[in-house]
């Protein structure tokens, strides 16, 4: 298939798509790793891997914020599809927090709106959220695999690289909507 | 004699790869940013606090930045050397940090990540 076809069919993806039963599947998984972590008394620098944890924990809260200030500027599919990721972003914060818990944390809460500070001035337009909201979501992936060397806890890690998975699948959903090219090989660093 | 030349091939290379790291692309840089974006902003506090202003300021110095004490007490000052230090391995560098990230190994991506932080940080 050309590029350009390819191009097409994933915007026809793009504008249909809704579901989130996969991804709740997925969450369960990551969750009960972390049970089993917390029935057997984890080694490795708990501490460390919680401040991580919460690290990520802010920028999950962050997002879903990001989501909640650009839809009055979106509509129809394009609204369910950011709403769609916004629950997945609720879902991730949700798992975070529980593991944070079960590893003995505290986790950090997320902010108002305000504190949030988003630049609203620059967003005027769908496009400008979207590509905001690419941004934002390409970040994410990036901090999560950074995050992937420095989890000492195995089961960690392999949440850290599910997380990688989602937010770069949330990136090009978007860079396609903006009708961008698809992303080179190994984009993520 | 042999080892000789190898020896000064290797000073040559050790001293361009030196330069090169002096002499960052900041266009490239911008790209390379891209990393940073899910926790950082040049202009507001996030997950990561803010990089406007960052060279000559001290480590873990932006007013209500919730900071790690590994960073408040680090004693840095940022400029290209220590940047380098913190970006290629942060939390050898700072044993504590809350910046919970593996770090950029490549010598050039940092210097061009620096080269754009050099430009575009200042206010
Ligand atoms: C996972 C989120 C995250 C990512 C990704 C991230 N940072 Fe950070 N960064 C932080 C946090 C949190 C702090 C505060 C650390 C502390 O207090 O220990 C920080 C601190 C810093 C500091 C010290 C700032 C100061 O005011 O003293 C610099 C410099 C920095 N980061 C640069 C970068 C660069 C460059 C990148 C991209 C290559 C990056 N960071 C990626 C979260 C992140």
């Amino acid at each position: 298939m050309s590029q350009a076809r390819m191009i097409v069919a994933s915007r026809r993806l793009f504008l249909s798509n809704g579901g989130t039963a996969l991804l709740s599947g997925a969450a369960g998984a990551l969750l009960a790793g972390s049970e089993a972590l917390a029935r057997s008394a984890p080694k490795g620098d708990v501490a460390g891997d919680v401040s991580i944890l919460n690290t990520a924990l802010g920028l999950e809260y962050e997002a879903i914020a990001a989501y909640s200030a650009g839809a009055p500027l979106l509509k129809d599919k394009v609204l369910k599809v950011a709403k769609t990721f916004q629950d997945h972003h609720k879902e991730h914060a949700e798992l975070l927090e529980k593991t944070v818990k079960k590893l003995g944390g505290t986790p950090v809460k997320g902010k108002s709106m305000a504190e949030y500070n988003f630049p609203v001035d620059k967003l005027k337009k769908a496009e400008d959220v979207l590509k905001f909201a690419a941004r934002l979501e390409r970040g994410a992936a990036s901090a999560y695999l950074g995050a992937v060397p420095v989890f000492t806890l195995p089961e960690l890690k392999t949440a850290a690289a599910r997380l990688v998975a989602d937010e770069s699948m949330h990136w090009v959903v978007l860079q396609n909507a903006l009708g961008e090219d698809l992303p080179d090989a190994l984009a993520i660093s | 004699m042999r080892s000789i030349a190898l020896a000064a091939a290797a000073t040559v290379l050790l001293a361009s790869a030196h330069a090169g790291a002096a002499e960052g692309d900041p266009v490239r840089g911008e790209k390379l940013y891209d990393r940073c974006v899910g926790c950082h902003s040049n202009d507001r506090d996030r997950t990561g606090p803010r990089h406007a202003g960052l060279i000559g300021r001290r480590a873990g110095s932006v007013a209500g930045f919730p900071y790690s004490d590994a960073m408040k007490r680090s004693g840095i000052v940022w400029d290209a050397a220590t940047l380098d230090r913190f970006l290629a391995n942060p939390r050898a560098l700072v044993p504590g940090t809350r910046m919970g990230f593996a770090g950029v190994p490549d010598p050039q991506d940092r210097a061009d990540l620096i080269a754009h932080l050099e430009r575009a940080t200042r206010q």
